[in-house]
């Protein structure tokens, strides 16, 4: 499965820059919940796929940004591999997201705080940028210190700097077995608890609190999971995978809410007054959803006191997403111009002002 | 451009009005020590010493230096080896080890907030009384700064499993270079906007002065295992580090070296390797007792599977530290059999490595002369040595000239000019082979985004599209390393 659309792609930003016309990237648009910009154009993504070089015992993968990631994490799951920070889909079953719209946002799953993000995975990237112009950044390696980190910066950037047109990423071997425990615990002992469970040296890979209760995740060899399992103590869950597939796709019924959908990101250790009900915490800790019908002003001024950020992830419209704070602006203003300078891509959507 | 004297004379006025008397170094006796880093080859006097205690006094310091359009050059403790840190005839040098204050242990957060100054082993020693460790440990780790190690991304031996500084801050503060103070991140696992923290780390001090950083911190393992294996077949070797990451296991350290360098190490630590061994491995395995348990038995079957023609197991901490000593005291043994050496800090797909050796092999029979290669397999990151002596006329243009032929035969399999020493001064030439104009192009207007007029440590890491004529590499003159006691890659 080859599709290369890098010319036709060049093309059309060269064609777009010659107009005057602003782009939409779009890949999949399984994360339209992210409100798009408002372009004169959009550049679709979704036909230039294929994986380009995948070498299990590299521990990386390239591919082209249109390939859905359901693909590559198929090809992984059969060499017994796997992305590293799990990233979401949106999507499952669908098979709509694809890499280079999971790179562009730059979410990450559970795994996140033992294993890295998404963002700490990348190796390598070939970008188009807003003057046409085609580059490759990084490389297929984990040590590379040539040159600033173009390639880490792309994640996270919406495509506001630069179409992604390739990828390589970091990949991980797919531990041999996993249980989920769940510990009964109230919400202001959870960040305790959680402290005291990463001190110990178990195969964690994900912690969680939904309902009064704290979710574990080991995985390793059977050996050392029913160790770690003594160690705990708590039930084993039945379906395992199930349980951590519907929180990283929010199709739990906790998502569910008629209310929007906040995601707060924290010191991981912060104790938050918010009703047992209303939330379900992910990245032992780091990361909260919180359904809620409180102001935005209400929610960011909660959030700023503990050093955290938080932004609307979901709601009867279309959310901005995540903005950065005021006093980077200039910084992002002059980064975006540097690789964009007529502001053709994703004009705005970060907050950024072209 | 030269500073001119009505420059130079205001700067120092306006210095000497923020900061303390023994803050400010303006005489050639007390500049000497921080005429050069670790890449003693390159030296070079500063115009001024500046060496702040507080932020404000750093950002002063910029305010004064932005008005004038005087260059800053920031340093750490000076263990760079790509003289990143080598001051600007012209300029300030701002020397950031005062700022070495551990401000917090978090350990229910598991991180620290630190000044630029603390050594990278200091903010280790402090954290494990709490279990908790900083798990980048660059070799220079006991006097390097982690200002130092952020401005470089550095790795070290453990990075295959725990990751390079990229991956292990979570927090800065940067004084840019107007000598505004910006917070970039914090605790949280993620902060909005684009990936400023990515784009800091390793920037070489292009960017701005870092002057706090926020580290995440993990458990001590609780145990920690390593075995050594010795092939007749450098191929051999590389097959078997090949197999232990195919078998879904990633060691804490994979290290490999050369007959070269086996053969100078066995002078200097007797450690009674087999004679006819080409390559040896060195696999460190840590974390959970039983998770090590089995993966040093399954290490080593693939090690003999893949032919390994003997096999040591550290049976205790004393064996352990002897293993790792054949490792790291590599560098100094080969100065005792060379007078000189070249270093080269390339990093290839591990899949290459048979070929690059090979290749590297036929290179050093081309231009007469002996490569020894010491190499962090797991990561790909090669260190060959040139032995020559530079007492022969024209030997150190052939050494450089076989080193470029490596430097390009590394870009060529797909790999990079540098793994871990950073770009400075030394590989702008190098640059220029590993990217395109446009690329460059790329990174210089992103300089420019953040310091238009090119103050923050000119000349180094970015090579301008004129210049790519230079070429260099780590020179040691008879083991003459600043700081030789430390240990090395």
């Amino acid at each position: 499965m080859t599709n290369d659309l890098t010319q036709a792609l060049q093309t059309e930003v060269t064609e777009a820059l010659a107009n005057k016309q602003t782009l939409a990237i779009v890949g999949g648009n399984s994360k339209r919940f992210l409100k798009p910009a408002k372009t004169d154009k959009t550049l679709h993504l979704t036909q230039h796929t294929g994986i380009l070089d995948y070498e299990p015992c590299e521990l990386y993968i390239t591919a082209r940004t249109g390939t859905p990631l359901q693909t590559i994490e198929t090809l992984l799951a059969q060499h017994h591999q796997m992305l590293g920070s799990e990233p979401p889909h949106f999507s499952l079953g669908l098979n709509k997201a694809t890499l280079g719209g999971a790179i562009a946002c730059g979410f990450s799953g559970s795994r996140r705080p033992f294993s890295g993000s998404l963002r700490d995975h990348v190796l390598g990237v070939k970008i188009l940028n807003g003057q046409g112009q085609v580059m490759r950044f990084g490389g297929q390696v984990m040590k590379n210190v040539a040159g600033f980190d173009v390639s880490r910066l792309m994640v996270g950037a919406r495509g506001t700097l630069g179409v992604l047109l390739e990828v390589t990423l970091k990949v991980m071997p797919k531990p041999p077995a996993e249980i989920t425990l769940r510990i009964e615990c109230s919400l202001p002992d959870t960040p305790l608890l959680m402290a005291k469970f990463g001190r110990m040296s178990l195969p964690l890979s994900a912690m969680a609190w939904l309902e009064g209760a704290i979710f574990i995740r080991l995985q390793g060899s059977e050996v050392v999971i029913l160790d770690a399992q003594r160690k705990v103590g708590g039930d084993v869950i039945v379906n395992s995978p199930q349980f951590w597939l519907e929180l990283r796709e929010q199709t739990h019924p906790f998502f569910r809410s008629d209310q929007p959908l906040w995601r707060l990101s924290v010191p991981p250790a912060t104790q938050l007054y918010l009703p047992n009900n209303e939330v379900f915490i992910d990245w032992s800790g780091g990361l909260r959803w919180w359904n809620t019908n409180k102001s935005a002003e209400e929610v960011n001024q909660m959030i700023h006191q503990v050093a955290g950020h938080a932004s609307l992830f979901r709601d009867a419209h279309a959310v901005t997403g995540a903005q950065p704070p005021l006093d980077l602006m200039p910084l992002h203003q002059q980064l975006k111009k540097s690789f964009d300078p007529h502001g053709i891509l994703n004009p705005g959507i970060l907050g950024v002002p072209y | 451009m030269a500073l001119s004297k009505t420059t130079r004379d205001c700067l120092t006025k306006r210095l000497k009005k923020i900061l303390p008397k023994e803050a400010l170094l303006h005489k050639t006796e007390t500049m000497q020590p921080f005429e050069c880093d670790a890449l003693s080859a390159y030296r070079s006097l500063p115009a001024l010493v500046c060496l702040p205690d507080t932020i404000e006094q750093v950002q002063a310091i910029m305010r004064i230096c932005y008005e004038l359009q005087v260059p800053v050059v920031p340093r750490g403790a000076g263990t760079g080896l790509s003289g990143g840190a080598l001051p600007d005839n012209d300029g300030v040098l701002l020397v950031l080890s005062k700022l070495n204050h551990i401000l917090e242990i978090d350990n229910q957060n598991f991180c620290a907030r630190i000044e630029p100054g603390v050594r990278n082993l200091a903010l280790s020693d402090a954290t494990r009384p709490f279990g908790l460790y900083y798990a980048p440990d660059p070799s220079s780790q006991f006097a390097c700064t982690l200002g130092g190690n952020v401005a470089e991304n550095s790795g070290g031996v453990h990075c295959l499993k725990y990751g390079l500084t990229v991956h292990n801050v979570l927090g800065l503060k940067v004084v840019t270079v107007e000598g505004n103070l910006l917070t970039l991140g914090g605790k949280t696992l993620d902060s909005p906007g684009y990936d400023l923290l990515a784009l800091l780390c390793g920037s070489e001090g292009l960017l701005g002065v870092v002057v706090e950083i926020t580290v995440k911190l993990l458990p001590c393992p609780e145990y920690t295992k390593v075995i050594l294996a010795a092939f007749d077949d450098v191929a051999k070797a590389g097959l078997a580090v090949s197999h232990i990451i195919a078998a879904g296991i990633i060691p804490a350290g994979l290290e490999m070296m050369d007959q070269v360098v086996i053969k100078a190490v066995e002078d200097f630590v007797h450690a009674d390797f087999p004679k006819v061994a080409q390559a040896i491995v060195l696999c460190e395995m840590d974390g959970n007792p039983l998770e090590v348990a089995e993966q040093v038995e399954q290490v080593e079957k693939i090690m003999l599977d893949s032919g390994a023609i003997e096999i040591r197991t550290a049976k205790d901490e004393v064996e352990r530290t002897l293993f790792w000593k054949s490792r790291k005291s590599a560098f100094t043994a080969l100065g005792r059999i060379s007078p000189d050496y070249y270093c080269m800090d390339g990093t290839i797909p591990r899949r290459h490595l048979p070929i690059v050796l090979a290749r590297i092999k036929e290179l050093s029979k081309e231009f007469d002369l002996t490569v020894a290669n010491v190499f962090h397999a797991g990561d790909g990151n090669l260190h060959p040595l040139i032995l020559y002596d530079i007492n022969y006329e024209g030997e150190l243009e052939k050494v450089e000239c076989l080193g470029q032929r490596i430097l390009e035969l590394c870009v060529s399999v797909g790999g990079t000019i540098t793994g871990e020493h950073g770009v400075g001064i030394e590989k702008l030439n190098g640059m220029c082979m590993q990217f395109e104009t446009l690329e460059l192009n790329q990174f210089l207007n992103i300089k420019a985004a953040f310091d238009p007029h090119k103050l923050l440590n000119p000349g180094k890491a970015l090579p301008t599209l004129h210049r790519c004529a230079e070429f260099g590499a780590m020179h040691v003159h008879q083991g003459q390393l600043t700081f030789p006691e430390l240990e090395r890659f």
